[in-house]
């Protein structure tokens, strides 16, 4: 459906795009953002570049079924919740991790990133569920 | 460590199938490891829970007084030894059982993940864990009885176990709820001690009847028996290992659990010896009448069921003594015979007992094994059953004829069984089978050999751990210290005579089963049907009321759903804000000049949108209000809802151009009256949101609930961003609901629009 200006464009936009979500999400919890805003970037990503190429394109560059992210994210978010009961807290008490990791100083590890990560995934899948269904019911 | 126990097989379970396809010989062997090592753990814990219950607790939602907790005692020891050993011996006998076959890795995937549920239920201190563990046996005995999913007919048999073990589960849960605020915990540790109160409590009967609901459902007893005999639609493993030796014993578990607690009254001994008398004489009747090895083998266990019901129900020690020595019996000689029934269907290719004869001569060892689990099953000396029955009937004449008669009764017609299933088969001329029969493989031979020669060595030596086992049990059973052997000759007594009685009396049955079988035809509709047909007639009363509620509420008329929805909202909205907040809010807002234009700028696309005949500028007006409102967000310092509000106007946009590019053009059907109408409507919504959003703001808040966010957001959560750390860690189940309720959407949007398009 796209035209050639469109293409260019979507070519470009989408990582920048999907960069952005990132940046979004792991700075969620400090400053404005968080996996759930992210997840509709990317997913505005996916679907402008859905509107410029086609579904076929944007399913070959996805590589995975976007049903499978909607799995995938909830074990995520589901599984974070878990590590708690090994320190003897109750579920979905948040653990945080600190470690030195040579090149890059202090790392801090925990799992609400894990959860936000999940969330990403979900809110990402469901709207590229959705996006690509109607766009293409046939598929 | 305990826990890791109880929950190594949820962890191993995944890597099941990935096991199988590296090694699909060897997988079943290796897999075995875990339940036999569980098994030598729990062996090392026997001691300390001789000397009284060891409870192990984690806290999962402590502000409802939920807990991953386990109670460690002779009852729970008995059973969970029981799941992990004859465990082992289940995946080494599916390893033979569909050897090359690619299923086989999902069977051994789902026999682990049953085998912790069951050791999180039978092991589990919390009511609510005991619950969630209950729950997850029967989501696994549905997996397990569908396991063949081709056949429509193994999908309805499943359907049926899950709706009436989970049904069953429900009435469970709310007993369990009752007995919980009755006696002023969640933990069977304390609730066990607090039996006086309970029993004295005004709830008592209700909680009563709903935990028996539970109990009776998942325990296959009269009238909710009809499930368990359409459920050997699954693999036979999983007959012997679920619906024979462990997950129907479930609610037999729970009642020898909860006899302390509830046990000892009235309502108790007469509804459970009631209950269990009329399922142990209609197990053992529809045993005799089935010819089918595995139909057969599953009434005598729902006969065998409702023997355990009925001596708990009892109550007395004699008779929990002989409650548990018959489900030990029980649980090894029908696992073994319930496994020799797989090696026979599997090697012929028959189960029909009509049509197997003279086995022996080409299966000896099969034959060898079945004939021992067949004489324990009869109760013939020296085999273990013959002790059990001892108890069994020892019991039945200390409490009255009408019980002795159930039991003797039953006992003839389970030597009937015994018979058909263990003896028939194999002895007399070889009859023709569709596959030329052949000596099973050792790995099914080695669960037979271990389970008939355990009934035999315990039957005929005095083994000390199993005497401790049942012991501590007893103990446990009955909340005060007592001793239990298996102790096979009782003097010769009434008992013995009766015992005599039944083993002739079963044996003139077996000589005569033609005769038997045809004249108990009679008690068929009675005994097998009536309750069969009440669940089908209440399925088909389910999707009628179905049916009828969707054509009346559902009728695809997309402006009657946001008339009811609006209706709905109005009555209930207006109502409460009536009768509590009569008056009228104070308008006390300045407005600044930005603020006013943002605000015209919403109102102008909202008309727009309402009036124009063009549905893509309907859904760019939408937008615009939409934007204007992610605006407001921005000066009223909200940037995370600001944000969120423009990328969800931008992909509502986007989604609803799809839908629009698929729908015909913009027609008006609606008449001016009815237009006039839905305005009336729209205006009249609008108040009521605006008059409760007014009276929103006025409310003061309790302020400990912001102030707590916002003290604890950078202490507690480590994050500055407050409106994240509630998403990702204060409320994080919360949002946990929020994106599972958004897949199951997206789900159903790919789900209709194919469905859609493959009907065209």
């Amino acid at each position: 459906m796209g035209s050639m200006i469109l293409r260019t464009a979507a070519g470009f936009l989408l990582p920048l795009l999907l960069l952005f979500s990132l940046f979004l999400m792991l700075r969620g919890h400090d400053e404005p953002g968080g996996g759930f805003i992210a997840g509709l970037v990317a997913a505005g990503g996916f679907a402008f570049y859905t509107f410029a190429f086609d579904t076929r394109h944007t399913r070959r560059l996805l590589r995975v079924d976007t049903r499978s992210l909607l799995g995938v994210g909830l074990v995520m978010a589901v599984l974070s919740g878990v590590p708690a009961a090994f320190f003897g807290q109750p579920f979905f008490a948040s653990q945080w991790f600190r470690f030195t990791l040579p090149p890059f100083g202090e790392v801090t590890v925990s799992t609400p990133l894990l959860f936000d990560i999940g969330v990403y995934l979900v809110v990402v899948g469901v709207i590229t569920t959705i996006v690509l269904t109607l766009a293409d019911p046939e598929h | 460590m305990l826990a890791f126990a109880i929950l190594s097989a949820f962890a191993v379970a995944p890597l099941a199938p990935w096991l199988h396809r590296r090694a699909p010989a060897a997988s079943s062997w290796l897999l075995a490891l875990l339940p036999l090592m569980v098994t030598g753990y729990f062996l090392t814990l026997l001691p300390a829970a001789a000397d009284g219950a060891v409870v192990v607790r984690y806290p999962w939602v402590p502000g409802l007084g939920i807990e991953l907790s386990f109670l460690v005692d002779g009852l729970s020891l008995l059973f969970a030894l029981l799941i992990s050993a004859i465990g082992a011996f289940i995946l080494i006998y599916s390893g033979g059982y569909l050897a090359g076959q690619p299923a086989l890795g999902r069977l051994q995937l789902l026999l682990l993940l049953f085998m912790g549920s069951m050791l999180g239920l039978v092991m589990a201190d919390n009511l609510v864990t005991l619950f969630v563990f209950w729950e997850l046996t029967s989501i696994t005995s549905y997996l397990l009885i569908g396991f063949d999913h081709e056949k429509g007919e193994n999908r309805r048999a499943a359907l049926q176990g899950l709706l009436v073990t989970a049904g069953g589960g429900l009435a469970l849960l709310a007993g369990l709820v009752l007995m919980g605020m009755a006696g002023g915990s969640y933990s069977l540790s304390v609730l066990l001690g607090e039996g006086e109160a309970l029993r004295a409590h005004a709830l008592y009967l209700p909680m009563l009847l709903l935990i028996l609901v539970g109990a009776f459902t998942k325990s296959a007893q009269v009238p909710f028996h009809f499930w368990l005999p359409n459920a050997m639609a699954a693999p036979t493993p999983v007959s012997a290992y679920l619906h024979s030796a462990t997950m129907v014993k479930a609610g037999v578990y729970l009642l020898a659990r909860l006899s302390p607690a509830l046990g000892e009254t009235p309502e108790w001994t007469a509804l459970l010896t009631f209950v269990g008398g009329l399922t142990a004489l209609t197990g053992a009747v529809l045993a005799v009448r089935a010819t089918d090895l595995k139909r057969i083998l599953a009434y005598s266990t729902v006969m065998s069921l409702g023997t355990l019901v009925l001596l708990i129900g009892i109550g007395s020690e004699t008779a929990l003594a002989a409650a548990l020595l018959f489900l030990l019996a029980h649980s090894l000689y029908k696992g073994a015979l319930f496994l020799v029934a797989g090696i026979v269907d599997h090697q012929t290719g028959s189960r029909d007992v009509t049509g197997l004869r003279g086995l022996r001569w080409t299966m000896p060892l099969t034959a060898l094994f079945a004939g021992l689990a067949a004489l324990s099953l009869a109760g013939v000396p020296p085999l273990f059953g013959f002790a059990a029955k001892e108890m069994v009937l020892e019991t039945a004449l200390g409490t009255g004829l009408t019980v002795t008669l159930t039991v003797v009764i039953s006992a003839a017609l389970t030597v009937v069984a015994a018979g058909l299933v263990g003896v028939r088969p194999f002895i007399g001329e070889p009859s023709p089978t569709p596959k030329a029969p052949r000596e099973g493989p050792w790995g099914m031979l080695l669960g037979p050999a271990v389970l008939a020669g355990g009934g035999l060595l315990i039957g005929l030596l005095p083994v000390p751990l199993i005497d401790a086992l049942l012991g501590a049990a007893l103990s446990a059973v009955q909340g005060r210290p007592a001793v239990l052997t298996t102790a096979l000759w009782h003097g010769i007594n009434p008992t013995l005579a009766l015992s005599a009685a039944a083993l002739l009396a079963g044996i003139a049955g077996y000589r005569y089963w033609n005769p038997l079988r045809r004249s108990l035809g009679a008690l068929d509709r009675l005994a097998a049907l009536a309750p069969e047909r009440f669940y089908e007639r209440a399925m088909d009363g389910l999707v009628w009321l179905a049916d009828r509620q969707t054509r009346l509420l559902q009728n695809g008329d997309l402006h009657r759903y946001i008339l009811t929805v609006i209706f709905t909202l109005l009555v209930l909205v207006g109502y409460t804000l009536a009768t509590r907040h009569p008056l009228m809010p104070e308008i006390s807002a300045q407005l600044l000049f930005h603020e006013a234009v943002i605000g015209a700028v919403i109102l102008i696309a909202a008309v727009f949108a309402a009036t124009t005949r063009s549905a893509l500028g309907a859904v760019a007006a939408l937008g615009a209000a939409g934007f204007g409102i992610a605006l407001i967000y921005v000066l009223f310092s909200a940037p995370d809802l600001g944000m969120t509000q423009v990328l969800v106007e931008t992909l509502t946009v986007v989604l609803l151009v799809l839908v629009l590019y698929r729908l015909p053009g913009f027609t008006r059907i609606s008449s001016r009256a009815r237009l006039l109408a839905d305005a009336g409507v729209s205006a009249l919504a609008g108040a009521t949101i605006t008059w409760l959003l007014l009276l929103a703001v006025e409310v003061e808040w309790s302020p400990t609930i912001s102030g707590f966010f916002v003290d604890n957001s950078q202490s507690l959560a480590h994050g500055r961003n407050i409106v994240n750390v509630i998403l990702v860690d204060f409320r994080a189940l919360d949002t946990l609901g929020e994106i599972t309720v958004l897949a199951l959407a997206a789900l159903g949007v790919y789900a209709m629009v194919r469905l859609r398009g493959k009907e065209r």
